[in-house]
């Protein structure tokens, strides 16, 4: 299933061709003290695809993301966006530079309103038109039901369409996606991937996907990385992952 | 009946100052989790700023625009210079830096201004308007505190609802990680919070000096019944920093006015009122603990 999406791919938006590298991380350890959470971790993501990042609770799964876009510092190693070193450039330069994140749990303004958060979401790219705002309420037509509601009266379901349509607001060319399917109904998990997959083939976007969910995320991505103890274990295509009963006993628990 | 008319009147105008220093403690609060100790000694240095300007000449109302720009800059400086290295950290380490920043600046001002006591001018009448024969307790100058009060509160409104820089100021206060990924400055947003905040508490500390007597300290009292107006209301909340200090502002004049010798229960009544509040509803009156939770 992963390989026939994979192979209808279009070009990237920001006219990178689909397969090349757009992110590259580079020997990449981070450290909170004494504690490696990331071992020289060396991964890439290309131009139109999903690349999903697997592996259990405490892998480093999340300070890989966090390190990436300048959030956690790292000790060594590179973040290379497009072939240009990012490593770095300030947390708040990430997003004009093309790479959104949306952090675990859901990263929405509770306080804010719907539309209010999305608004936020575009600030830095100045004044931009009514009908951005439109697509995304398109997207996701149960948020633009609510949208002058305060995101804290959201469902789990509501926040995660909320926060990617928000990241999409910023036209980014690689969205960073940390554990999209965590507590979430399994019908709601299907209908963001499938909408991720939607914009991966029609629009060129690019996706790095966290997920302890090995089994959803193998699904939708073209790529997977069994990330375990901070190290990176295993990279290959999804659908070879999914073949490989061995590894998925040992390292992603299905 | 005009007695009690008299005392309301007192009291509003009262609470409008106190309601305008509790909203400068909740616009810092908001975006930074510190509470400002140091508000009242920086309305103090540019009230002294401001009356040296009169001294030397000046119009009561350029003097006035100068103290609050000089407020801005300072509440802007501070948080950049001071503030900053101790954001995020331990809650006290900011506590200690704000108390150390109050009595700094306090003695600053007296190396500066010297610590007499100094009559400051009021920009319109001392006397109460005539109704009738009568005279009431609301003066020109009371309209203008009221009034200044209002126009000020009703341009934070503007400025944090219609405008993309106030957009920017709430994310960052409500949700710091969040809004720098989303590329929001929000080092720049915490600097001119606190240097919008220093304007408002500046011009708390200008109203209540007009028609009396400054010194370094004479913020001090008006610091109490502040903190006491901001946590009535919740602390978080900028409308409820307003209905605080009104409440506030109301309830001390009716017991300096009707209760026997009711005028040296007044700060005592002011900490009284705050107990039974925090016992009742802990996180004040207007408190958004529910959304936080969220």
């Amino acid at each position: 299933m992963a390989e026939a999406h994979g192979a209808t791919a279009v070009s990237a938006t920001g006219g990178t061709a689909t397969g090349t590298r757009l992110l590259e991380v580079e020997g990449l350890t981070s450290a909170y003290g004494p504690v490696r959470a990331l071992d020289g971790v060396t991964l890439s993501a290309e131009a139109g695809r999903i690349t999903a990042v697997l592996g259990a609770n405490g892998a480093g799964k999340t300070t890989l993301l966090r390190t990436i876009s300048g959030l956690v510092r790292p000790v060594a190693g590179r973040v290379l966006l497009d072939g240009k070193d990012i490593t770095k450039a300030p947390v708040e330069a990430m997003v004009s530079k093309g790479m959104a994140h949306v952090p675990e749990g859901r990263g929405v303004i509770a306080e804010l309103t719907v539309d209010e958060n999305l608004r936020v979401g575009s600030l830095f790219r100045g004044k931009v038109a009514k009908s951005e705002f439109d697509r995304i309420y398109d997207l996701f037509p149960r948020i633009a039901e609510r949208r002058n509601n305060h995101a804290h009266t959201l469902s789990g379901g509501e926040r995660q369409m909320l926060v990617i349509g928000r990241a999409l607001l910023a036209q980014p060319r690689i969205l960073l996606l940390d554990e999209p399917s965590l507590g979430l109904a399994p019908r709601i998990v299907a209908q963001i991937f499938g909408l991720l997959r939607q914009l991966v083939d029609s629009e060129g976007l690019s996706v790095l996907l966290v997920e302890q969910n090995a089994r959803s995320a193998l699904s939708v991505a073209d790529v997977g990385v069994v990330l375990n103890l901070g190290r990176v274990v295993v990279t290959d295509s999804a659908s070879a992952l999914m073949g490989d009963e061995d590894l998925r006993h040992a390292y992603l628990g299905f | 009946m005009s007695y009690f008319v008299n005392v309301t009147l007192t009291g509003l105008t009262q609470g409008m100052i106190y309601a305008a220093f509790a909203l400068a403690l909740v616009l810092i609060w908001r975006s930074t989790r510190i509470v400002n100790f140091a508000q009242g000694s920086m309305a103090a240095a540019t009230t002294f700023i401001a009356l040296a300007l009169v001294q030397a000449g000046w119009s009561y109302w350029l003097a006035l625009v100068v103290a609050l720009a000089s407020g801005f800059v300072l509440g802007a400086i501070i948080e950049r210079v001071i503030i900053r290295p101790v954001e995020g950290g331990n809650e006290l380490n900011a506590v200690i830096v704000a108390l150390g920043l109050f009595v700094a600046l306090q003695a600053g001002i007296a190396i500066v201004f010297g610590s007499s006591f100094q009559s400051f001018p009021a920009p319109f009448g001392l006397e109460g308007f005539s109704v009738g024969d009568r005279r009431i307790a609301l003066t020109p100058n009371g309209i203008y505190i009221i009034g200044a009060v209002i126009v000020t509160m009703l341009l934070l409104v503007a400025l944090f609802r219609f405008t993309r820089v106030g957009l920017a100021m709430r994310a960052s206060a409500f949700s710091q990680e969040v809004s720098r990924l989303l590329g929001v400055k929000v080092g720049g947003m915490l600097t001119l919070g606190w240097g919008l905040a220093a304007v408002v508490g500046s011009l708390a500390g200008l109203l209540i000096a007009g028609g009396g007597f400054v010194y370094p300290a004479y913020m001090d009292s008006l610091i109490v019944f502040g903190f006491v107006a901001a946590i009535i209301g919740g602390l978080d909340s900028p409308v409820g920093a307003i209905v605080g200090g009104l409440i506030l502002g109301l309830a001390l004049s009716y017991i300096s006015g009707y209760a026997p010798r009711g005028s040296s229960l007044v700060t005592i009544s002011a900490l009284v009122i705050l107990m039974v509040v925090l016992l009742v509803r802990p996180g004040g009156l207007f408190s958004s603990t529910t959304a936080r939770r969220a």
